[in-house]
């Protein structure tokens, strides 16, 4: 197990008074919401606030966690908390955002106190929600990926630990960024005879190389020789639904906008793709090419800098 | 660790107790965002109302915010509006890094 230093996380010194925590907490939250933030950290970096918050701002917890000092000598293999660190103490379970599962830490030291669930009558089990980065392509054609999950399980015992499970999500094809993936019965499990919640999986593409996903739409800038845009003509460009021909005009320039209707994401209607031309010189590195560009730079009178004026 | 087979469904339409359900939201702040402009369900009465893609991905987006930031609705209308804008402008952006 690691240690967590939140005032560290909350960059705070241990003498912080309550108002000067929730200050820094909201502070905080706002720069690293993953609404907000796009970053990839932004989501970790927004659980870990949250988690520091939730025992700083909490006085019981905040004095069982004071009792812990700080952390241990690098070298020693994880941490553990000295026994009976939390004699005194009793805490009262919240529970954070979405009572998503927070770091193995928090949870061993601060989660203890559930009561293992049952009891009278039967009731649905919460659902559940997360996030999936899907491929584009996988979005093409379809697929089956598999995701692991973390969640807080609470033994007959009362104790809570980490669990972590795999389940096969399937990716409907057409999916775009933005919608829902439900997996019904695989959110928290129900109370009694009740049934267990979904899990619903917000989807978001994995950025890609060479595609921009704009809904349905992709956006690509394309490589194109000089004498392809000079003469024009057809090239064949790879997209994730296949080769598809695309028309070069004459004379195109760099910065064009060529629109392949229909070959964006599968839907109804299907997205397009949109490729923006890009003119791409080869390089140079035989006397013969050499002699190419010379007897070209002889040949055509171009001043690509006369709208420079001077 | 067990494998479950695959049975996804993908959301698409939500009435007004779905959506609650599904944001963990009540009735009363589920119309409130109405209200406001920010979710535009289909249909002429509280009853037959249908939220489709872009209300609920706002919804869920909606109610992070309030819960998460404690931004009010006109706040979370405005929050909004702001994101999809500049994810347009990151968007437009990212079409010119790769000309140079």
């Amino acid at each position: 197990m690691e240690f967590k230093d939140y005032y560290d996380v909350l960059g705070v010194s241990r003498g912080a008074d309550a108002a000067e925590i929730k200050k820094a907490f909201r502070k905080l939250a706002r720069t690293y919401h993953p609404d907000i933030n796009t970053g990839a950290e932004a989501e970790a970096k927004f659980k870990d606030v949250n988690e520091a918050y939730e025992v700083l701002k909490d006085p019981e917890r905040r004095a069982a966690y004071d009792q812990l000092g700080k952390e241990p000598p690098q070298g020693s293999a994880g941490y553990s908390p000295p026994p009976g660190w939390d004699s005194g103490f009793a805490f009262s379970d919240s529970g954070g955002p979405d009572d998503a599962a927070f770091s193995e830490f928090f949870e061993t030291l601060f989660r203890r106190d559930r009561t293992p669930r049952g009891g009278m009558g039967a009731a649905r089990g919460a659902d559940s929600h997360g996030r999936i980065e899907v491929a584009v392509e996988d979005a093409f054609t379809g697929a089956t990926r598999q995701l692991s999950l973390r969640s807080p399980v609470v033994g007959p015992d009362g104790t809570v630990t980490l669990k972590n499970r795999t389940i096969a999500v399937a990716i409907p094809k057409g999916i775009g960024a933005g919608q829902h993936i439900r997996l019904a019965g695989q959110g928290e499990p129900g109370f009694g005879q009740g049934p267990a919640g979904d899990l619903f999986l917000e989807v978001s593409f994995a950025p890609h190389p060479v595609y921009r996903p704009d809904g349905r739409d992709l956006h690509l800038d394309l490589p194109i020789a000089p004498w392809e845009a000079a003469l024009g003509g057809q090239v064949v460009m790879p997209t994730p639904g296949g080769k598809v021909d695309l028309r070069i005009p004459r004379n195109a320039r760099t910065g064009q906008k060529m629109r392949l209707k229909g070959k964006g994401l599968p839907g109804t209607p299907a997205g397009d793709i949109y490729a923006t031309l890009k003119i791409v010189n080869p390089k140079v590195e035989t006397a013969q090419a050499r002699a190419f560009f010379e007897k070209m730079s002889k040949e055509m009178p171009f001043d690509p800098r006369a709208h420079l004026g001077g | 660790m067990k494998k479950t087979k695959p049975h996804s469904t993908v959301v698409t339409t939500l009435s007004l107790q779905d959506l609650c359900r599904f944001c963990q939201a009540d009735e009363a702040w589920v119309m409130e965002l109405v209200q406001h402009g920010v979710l535009e369900p289909k249909g002429n009465s509280v009853e037959s109302w249908q939220f489709m893609g872009r209300s609920i991905v706002r919804a869920k987006k909606a109610r992070r915010l309030n819960r998460d930031l404690g931004i009010n609705t006109a706040g979370v209308a405005l929050v909004l509006e702001l994101l999809e804008e500049r994810d347009a402008v990151l968007r437009r952006l990212a079409q010119y890094d790769g000309l140079s």
